[in-house]
């Protein structure tokens, strides 16, 4: 290896002038981040999103007392609301909790997540959360307990600063549970990068949507760790239509026996948004299912990229899992990159992926406009249904119904 | 009145001429049969008269009631009274019967300035138009011909017929794929919109059809031409001799 120090980045200079005031206990991480800097497309798992050469400036970590100006999209949603200004929890904007579920809030990280038996991979997006991240939300669901209504945790940036809102959620043993992941609001040069660890037990079922609807010039960076225990299953789901430039990682892995995982998003981006997701599902034990889709429609000069790993460790026979990536591109500058990979140490398992990428069908669309529907309309229909696959996924009809109208008006601006 | 002047059309990218100065006039309420060997042209008349952009009209004209189909789009040509009953209908996963249905039949009426149909009207027409097919309710709630067998597929192509009301309902080898049983209850589906308003163009290459959907007049097409028109005993002369004669003779 040779020793020379590669340049530093406008954005590089800038976090490394903010890391003089990380806490104490967070020197560790800022250090782990200052080893590599910010990744770059030399960097396998960033190939596709080269954060040294797209991200153009670092803003200050937020100070307290940003004002939350937008409303939720799932207002209208009966659902428990937490609220969480600029990476900081807010009790005073957020309600209790019902019996068998508890919140506090501490800025004590504890354990960092990406050691040897954490959920979280060295990576130096999660190595800035952790030491820029000042408050820390715990989320604890009960054994046994059923909470009826979805749990909104809103995490809103007020303003082009930056902001790293972590979030642990502990489910018990038998327990059910539904949380809503929103990342909301921002502004031209914000930087989001947030971490959300979930850690469940056994007999759990756990629904888990993440929504990405931030505004359309920030750079969101969102990192998901789920570990879960036997005969479980978790739904996760994601909507991503805000950010310049976004990435979300998943890293999820079965610990126990008979377990289920379904992951789907549905990703809508025009102009010159980039959004990126790496998914790693590690089937650490035998016996699990995991079903992941992922649909994405580009229009203009957007760019989809989508990474996903099975793992299959010695031993875990019996592994059943299927990804599939499918992406819709609708202008000629737009670009989707599918990278999809299984790596599987075992021998009596059933593992596959596809993805496939490509325009609208115009045989489809043909048969459709003979029926009189105008180019637009009928465009609208064949991508409505297209997102649909993965919306129709969600269990909870109202929120469903709210994504559906929003990829709906997202389909009516694009032919406005 | 359809009338089809002089028409040539390529495919397109003009390699290969598809049909060579093709001439045709359909009357209002006219049953008119066109029927050919594999090759002739057929289905690519009915896609060319309907808007498929595969094709490139090299000369002729298209005219329904006196419009010019050619510089309409797919969905104003619908508007304006075509319809074509596709050999192949297409599958849409995603896409409920039902929501396609509406869908269509709203964006038809929107395009002839008409005002949408309310749900409880549109649902009586669908209810109406599915019985007498045959189509059980559970399969509008489903993907858009997903999963549907060749004849649930031909007979959802005469509901949307039914329900889209043309001036000009063009079946395209809507016999392909069916059984006898199927081929009856598609046929008594034409045969209830046949009217003195709405013509038809029926393509098809057996004379089995042709004993349901009885037509005024049959044409046989080879090479992209009209090479001989007759009555509908024309259709059992064809069955009896088959379309030898008509490809030796045009290739002449």
């Amino acid at each position: 290896m040779s020793n020379i120090t590669p340049l530093k980045t406008e954005a590089e200079q800038a976090l490394i002038a903010q890391g003089a005031t990380v806490a104490s206990d967070r020197k560790e991480a800022f250090a782990r981040f200052l080893e590599h800097g910010l990744p770059h497309r030399r960097v396998e798992a960033y190939h596709y999103t080269d954060l040294r050469a797209l991200l153009k400036s670092a803003p200050p970590p937020a100070k307290a007392g940003g004002k939350i100006t937008t409303t939720s999209p799932l207002a209208d949603i009966d659902a428990h609301v937490l609220t969480v200004v600029d990476g900081r929890y807010d009790a005073s904007l957020s309600g209790a909790l019902p019996k068998g579920a508890s919140v506090s809030a501490s800025s004590a990280l504890a354990d960092d997540g990406s050691n040897e038996k954490g959920l979280l991979s060295a990576d130096p997006v999660i190595a800035l959360n952790a030491a820029f991240s000042d408050s820390v939300l715990d989320i604890t669901i009960a054994a046994k307990a059923e909470i009826e209504k979805p749990i909104l945790i809103r995490l809103v940036t007020t303003g082009a600063h930056a902001s790293y809102p972590r979030v642990r959620l502990n489910v018990g043993d038998h327990a059910k549970a539904f949380i809503v992941e929103s990342h909301e609001g921002a502004a031209a040069g914000s930087l989001i990068d947030s971490v959300l660890e979930l850690r469940m037990g056994d007999h759990v079922t756990f629904d888990h949507l993440r929504l990405n609807l931030v505004d359309h010039a920030a750079t969101v960076l969102t990192t998901f760790g789920g570990a879960m225990g036997k005969e479980s299953l978790y739904r996760g789901h994601n909507f991503v239509v805000g950010g310049s430039l976004s990435r979300h990682q998943i890293f999820f892995r079965f610990e126990g026996e008979q377990s289920k995982a379904e992951i789907s998003s549905a990703c809508l981006l025009n102009a010159k948004q980039h959004a990126d997701t790496t998914l790693v599902v590690d089937h650490a034990v035998p016996e699990c299912q995991s079903r992941e889709f992922f649909a994405h429609v580009l229009d203009h000069e957007s760019t989809g990229v989508f990474q996903g790993k099975i793992i299959v460790r010695p031993g875990a026979q019996q592994t059943d899992g299927k990804m599939m990536s499918r992406a819709i591109v609708l202008e000629d500058g737009a670009t989707m990159n599918n990278k999809p990979e299984l790596e599987i140490f075992a021998d009596d398992v059933a593992c596959g992926h596809g993805a496939t990428v490509g325009a609208l069908d115009e045989d489809l669309l043909f048969y459709l406009r003979a029926r009189g529907l105008p180019k637009a309309e009928a465009e609208a229909l064949m991508l409505q249904a297209f997102v649909g696959e993965a919306l129709e996924k969600i269990e909870h009809d109202a929120i469903r119904d709210t994504l559906e109208a929003h990829t709906e008006q997202w389909l009516k601006a694009r032919s406005a | 009145m359809l009338e089809i002047r002089n028409l040539h059309v390529a495919i397109e990218d003009g390699s290969k001429k598809i049909l060579n100065g093709l001439n045709l006039t359909i009357r209002d309420g006219e049953v008119a049969a066109i029927m050919g060997p594999n090759g002739s042209g057929k289905s690519t008349l009915s896609y060319v008269i309907a808007g498929k952009d595969d094709y490139e009209v090299l000369d002729g004209e298209i005219l329904l009631d006196g419009k010019n189909l050619l510089e309409m789009e797919p969905d104003e040509r619908a508007a304006a009274g075509v319809f074509l009953a596709f050999q192949y209908p297409l599958e849409i996963p995603g896409v409920a019967t039902m929501t396609f249905l509406k869908a269509a039949l709203n964006a038809q009426r929107k395009g002839r300035g008409e005002d949408e149909l309310t749900t409880p009207d549109f649902m009586r027409r669908v209810k109406a138009g599915a019985e007498k097919l045959g189509i059980p309710q559970d399969m509008l709630k489903r993907g858009l011909n997903v999963g549907f067998s060749g004849g649930e597929k031909k007979r959802m192509e005469i509901l949307q017929m039914a329900l889209l009301e043309p001036s000009i309902g063009i079946l395209d080898e809507t016999d392909s794929g069916l059984d006898i049983d199927a081929l009856k209850i598609v046929s008594e589906g034409v045969n209830a919109l046949r009217s003195a308003k709405r013509s038809f163009l029926v393509i098809t290459h057996y004379q089995r059809l042709l004993n349901y959907i009885v037509p005024d007049t049959v044409h046989v097409m080879s090479k992209g031409q009209i090479v001989r028109t007759g009555g509908k005993e024309l259709a059992l002369e064809l069955e009896a001799n088959g379309y030898a004669d008509y490809v030796t003779n045009a290739a002449a």
